[in-house]
């Protein structure tokens, strides 16, 4: 089908298209990648009136060291850049493993970080590694700007903090502590397809390769990114055997996550493949901790 | 309120001015205001990867765009890439491997494969179903378009 007619604006700065979305308030919807919005106006499910272009406001596209050893991502940097950028995979590699996973190479050519961030569906992997890795999201509108944690950020589905007249402007992600491994999993029908189930986790070992802190994020078995809390707890001090690696799936595949039923798979496959997913992305970041001293 | 646009435009090496409601999907321009109907319109979600052309030398998918945002900007289509007389060596591969049936899928799948035979000239089968997997075929199995990538890579590197 073909997108209802929109007033349509395309701004150079930031500040200009932010006079924009506060002049036209929830008829306005900023246009990113338009990988996901464009569908959903093909078909009629979403039908703003008014469109504003982020794609010639070229501050917005960046990929930046920060000087504490961390990465800064302008909200425009499409999914392709980040694919192949050597900064990406030395300081957040556990982003740079995902962006293959992320759509297909057309839709990685446009589609952008900061909109799959704002778009929050509940199987995009962007929103549960930046979770996993503690990264915070900068959100600006005329009179100012604000810095939101990305586990805060998430409310429900396809729902974040973002009010009508803000923009995220920047994904924010801290350096990662020596002793500390990453992995992603995922089960996809096709390799670039939206997963049925993933999940990031992020390991940190102290010197006797305790566990120090863990984080375990889920993406395709809620309303938005879900983090396995409890799971986390159980590893929280210490020695990750496969023993304690086994029960703490299990704990994020009962306790921690309560997955639904659709045409591509039932609440308990799901579950079980919770389970399994989360035993390999423990043991590979485990492994990796330890490799990187 | 401005409810037409002008779009500078070259595709394929010529250059179009045309004027466009903002709504206008780039894959409608192309096929309609331009008359260049090799790109196809087959489901307009970005799910079956037909309507896939080349954007600044980036495939993307011409359904997931308006013709606005081309502006400026340049295009490369099937009907570039080579002419009936003179064939890409991706098309010359796919004629001589069959990887073509009804043909509604080959377009987009050799503006998906030409610039993924440049970054890998020579890929794996694996490779070549994961760089296709963003277009879907109805007839053929995908097995000859494997064999057709294969032989064009043989050929390109020729
Ligand atoms: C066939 C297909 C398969 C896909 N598979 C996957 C997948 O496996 N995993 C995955 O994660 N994604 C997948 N995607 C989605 C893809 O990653 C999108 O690019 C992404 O979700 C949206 O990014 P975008 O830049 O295209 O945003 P747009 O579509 O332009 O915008 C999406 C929404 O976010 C809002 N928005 C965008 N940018 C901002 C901003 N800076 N500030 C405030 N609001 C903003 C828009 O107003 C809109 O509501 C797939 C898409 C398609 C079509
Ligand atoms: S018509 Fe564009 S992807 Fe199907
Ligand atoms: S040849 Fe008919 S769809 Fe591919």
């Amino acid at each position: 089908m073909k997108p209802p007619p929109f007033e349509y604006y395309a701004p150079t700065t930031v500040e200009e298209a932010l006079v924009h979305l506060s002049e036209h308030g929830y008829d306005a919807k900023a246009l990113a990648g338009g990988q996901s919005l464009i569908p959903t106006m093909n078909f009629r499910l979403a039908q703003p009136s008014v469109l504003v272009d982020l794609n010639n406001v070229s501050e917005l596209f960046y990929i930046r060291p920060d000087e504490n050893g961390g990465l800064r991502l302008g909200a425009m940097t499409r999914h392709f850049q980040v694919e192949r950028s050597s900064l990406v995979s030395e300081r957040t590699p556990l982003i740079y493993e995902a962006m293959p996973k992320i759509a297909t190479p057309q839709i990685r050519s446009r589609g952008t970080f900061g909109g799959s961030i704002a778009h929050a569906d509940p199987s995009a992997e962007l929103g549960a590694i930046s979770i996993a890795l503690g990264g915070r999201f900068r959100l600006r509108n005329q009179t100012g700007e604000r810095w939101v944690p990305a586990n805060e950020f998430f409310i429900g589905m396809f729902t974040t903090l973002l009010e009508p007249d803000e923009l995220l402007v920047e994904a924010s992600f801290p350096n990662m502590p020596p002793r500390t491994g990453w992995a992603l999993q995922e089960v996809a029908r096709r390799p670039n397809d939206f997963a049925l189930v993933g999940v990031a986790a992020v390991v940190t070992l102290d010197k006797k390769n305790q566990c120090q802190k863990a984080r375990i994020v889920f993406l395709s078995v809620g309303d938005g990114p879900v983090e396995a809390h409890r799971a986390a707890e159980t590893l929280t001090g210490q020695t990750l055997t496969p023993e304690i690696i086994h029960a703490a799936a299990e704990t994020a595949a009962t306790a921690d996550i309560d997955p639904g039923s659709d045409i591509h798979a039932s609440a308990e496959y799901r579950r079980h493949l919770a389970g399994v997913l989360t035993r390999r992305a423990l043991d590979l970041a485990f492994e990796r901790a330890k490799g990187r001293g | 309120m401005r409810h037409l646009f002008d779009v500078g435009v070259t595709v394929n090496g010529n250059r179009y001015e045309r004027t466009v409601e903002p709504r206008l999907l780039l894959s409608d321009f192309l096929r309609h205001d331009l008359g260049l109907t090799g790109t196809h319109v087959g489901c307009e979600h970005g799910v079956c990867g037909s309507c896939t052309i080349l954007f600044d030398g980036q495939p993307v998918r011409s359904c997931l765009m308006f013709a606005v945002q081309a502006n400026g900007h340049e295009i490369l289509t099937v009907e570039g890439l080579g002419t009936p007389e003179d064939l890409h060596p991706l098309q010359e591969a796919f004629w001589e491997a069959h990887s073509v049936q009804c043909g509604f899928c080959t377009p987009g799948i050799l503006m998906t494969l030409v610039p993924f035979l440049e970054e890998n000239p020579n890929p794996n089968e694996d490779e070549i179903r994961a760089a296709i997997s963003g277009n879907l075929c109805r007839c053929t199995g995908y097995q000859h378009i494997v064999d057709g990538v294969k032989l064009a890579a043989q050929k390109m590197s020729a």
